[in-house]
């Protein structure tokens, strides 16, 4: 394994008007690597993914990817590079059947690459892959229209889709938010059978107790600036962490 | 005792969702059924109507190709409300063809029908990222700008049009060849938007930001939508332009966008027989309200009010409800 980081950031900074969402926020991941991102609500999380996978355009800094500048490259382009990503908030193709959201990422040119120049039985994998995230094979809950599917279901949806794009690295924006404890433990198994795949993951988290126990690494962010980086331990003993999290009155 | 309404599939639909497993002529009928009637409807009604309604047969096809393209557009999240800019922009590219260089219109039409869409294509290129209201607006205000452009500067014949064009040799050949393409596109776009292409045109409707998180050029995929539809709009502009024999600025009137538009709701969007059949009934009412005088526009709103309100999703809707569906009463358990 090359010691070379996979995708490296280096003073990112977007401006929304006078918010500054991201300042400067600079970090590395390496191949293989699970990197948790945490922060308080609005803190740039999310803000970061978007500029790294083209929904948003920096304004200033640089995101290579292997050593190629992918700097405001359009989303269609950065995902064929093998950068997928999920929504926090869900966002399903409510009017299609459950297995249909699949074929559509199924369809892109980054899995026909991938496949040789051919599909092949896109439903019978579309089917395969949401198995594998836990819709039950011999229920109809694959079948069913996205829109009568239960939080649980979509977000393991959300999951299923960024996994038929193959990506070498997955961004999972608060997969385990709005989900019970039982859902996210029957998640946990499936980003570990990721990582044993070889996958690169980036999580936002806001379930730290989940996160710690599966990231290799956390960065955390705070008003667009990243306060603390370490494993889980080492950032939640970092003074700046705990004011960011619970307030300046706690010692 | 209460009871609820329950809707069962009936069971040949059923059985032969998936496969064929058809028993007998009579299920072999009732799933082909809807696939033959246009085709057998539009064969015959030629033959048994008189010159008159032959004519609004011809605009109900003309509206129901424009309702067909309006659809299209709106299953790829982008409402317009400018089909007459194609239709426009494909009657004066067939015109100006054939008054300039004398071209027949079996040249003139299939060239304006595919310029005609690029030409529109290219206009709606810029705003293509817009949706929803935004994306209706500059339809609506592109086709009255080229008016007023056509008007101010004297090009192409001004205000007083293009006259003297090529007819058709027949009026049969005439109707029947705008009924073949209506069927065409039909089943062609009902194709489409069937097939894994159109998968992805449905979820453009349905969110955008997922389907570029999928790996795809949304716009590409957007621009070819709008060229198909345009097309199609095109077609039905070059070809009233030779029926005509006359292209003028009324080519670009507000009737050719607001009419596909009324169709399409009234008939059921979403599925393209709807956006057809929508035509069917409402411009034969027109025609028939002619005799009103002074209300017919007053009658006419009352009729779409009532088709809306009574059946908001579409008559097609209702009709395909019926046909594939049972409906009975049961008790409700206590």
């Amino acid at each position: 394994m090359s010691s070379l980081p996979l995708l490296e950031v280096s003073n990112l900074s977007k401006r929304f008007g006078g918010v500054r969402a991201v300042n400067s926020v600079s970090f590395s991941l390496k191949e293989c690597e699970l990197l948790g991102m945490i922060g308080p609500n609005g803190s740039g999380k999310t803000t970061v993914v978007n500029l790294i996978t083209g929904f948003l355009k920096p304004n200033e800094g640089k995101i290579l990817l292997h050593g190629q500048d992918i700097t405001g490259w359009p989303p269609y382009r950065i995902v064929r590079l093998g950068i997928g990503r999920t929504f926090q908030m869900v966002k399903p193709f409510y009017q299609l059947p459950a297995f249909k959201n699949i074929i559509i990422p199924l369809y892109s040119p980054r899995v026909k690459q991938l496949m040789g120049g051919r599909y092949g039985d896109r439903d019978a994998v579309a089917l395969d892959l949401l198995e594998e995230v836990g819709f039950e094979r011999d229920s109809f809950v694959a079948y069913k229209m996205a829109r009568v599917l239960p939080q649980g279901y979509l977000k393991r949806l959300e999951l299923a889709k960024v996994m038929a794009l193959q990506p070498d690295i997955l961004i999972l924006d608060e997969l385990f938010s709005g989900l019970s404890l039982a859902e996210v433990a029957s998640i946990v198994p499936i980003i570990e059978k990721l990582r044993v795949e070889g996958k690169t993951i980036i999580m936002i988290e806001h379930r730290l107790r989940e996160l710690f126990r599966i990231a290799d690494r956390v960065i955390v962010l705070n008003f667009g600036e990243k306060i603390a980086e370490g494993t889980g331990k080492e950032v939640m003993q970092s003074e700046d962490v705990r004011k960011a999290y619970l307030g300046s009155e706690v010692n | 005792m209460q009871k609820r309404k329950e809707r069962i599939d009936r069971g040949i639909k059923v059985r032969s969702e998936d496969i064929s497993a058809l028993l007998s002529w009579r299920e072999m009928l009732y799933l082909s059924g809807p696939r033959l009637l246009p085709f057998l409807g539009l064969a015959i009604l030629p033959l048994v109507l008189g010159a008159y309604w032959q004519k609004v047969l011809l605009s109900v096809a003309i509206v129901a190709l424009l309702a067909i393209s309006w659809d299209m557009l709106a299953q790829t999240g982008m409402v317009s409300l400018g089909q007459s800019l194609f239709f426009g922009t494909g009657a004066y590219v067939a015109g100006l063809m054939n008054h300039h260089w004398g071209f027949p219109p079996f040249v003139t039409i299939p060239v304006a029908t595919i310029l005609g869409g690029v030409i529109c294509t290219i206009f709606l290129l810029p705003v293509l990222r817009l949706r929803g209201i935004y994306f209706a607006m500059v339809t609506l205000i592109l086709p009255m700008m080229l008016v007023r452009i056509i008007e101010a500067t004297k090009i192409f014949g001004g205000t007083e049009g293009i006259s003297g064009l090529d007819s058709f040799p027949s009026k049969w050949l005439e109707l029947y060849l705008v009924l073949a393409v209506l069927l065409g596109v039909l089943f062609g776009f009902r194709r489409i938007m069937g097939s894994d292409f159109g998968l992805i045109l449905k979820g453009i409707n349905d969110n955008d930001r997922s389907v570029m998180s999928s790996g795809l050029h949304v716009h590409w995929y957007k621009t070819l939508a709008l060229c198909m539809s345009a097309s199609v709009g095109a077609f039905a502009g070059a070809f009233m332009a030779h029926v005509y024999m006359v292209v003028g600025m009324a080519m670009f009137s507000l009737d050719y966008s607001i009419l596909p538009v009324a169709a399409a709701v009234v008939g059921g969007g979403g599925t393209f027989a709807g956006s057809m059949l929508g035509a069917f009934i409402l411009v034969p009412i027109s025609e028939i309200l002619r005799g009103t005088g002074g209300l017919r526009i007053a009658f006419y709103g009352i009729f779409l009010v009532i088709f809306v309100v009574a059946l908001p999703e579409g008559i097609f809707h209702y009709i395909r409800q019926k046909y594939y569906q049972i409906e009975r009463f049961v008790e409700v358990a206590k």
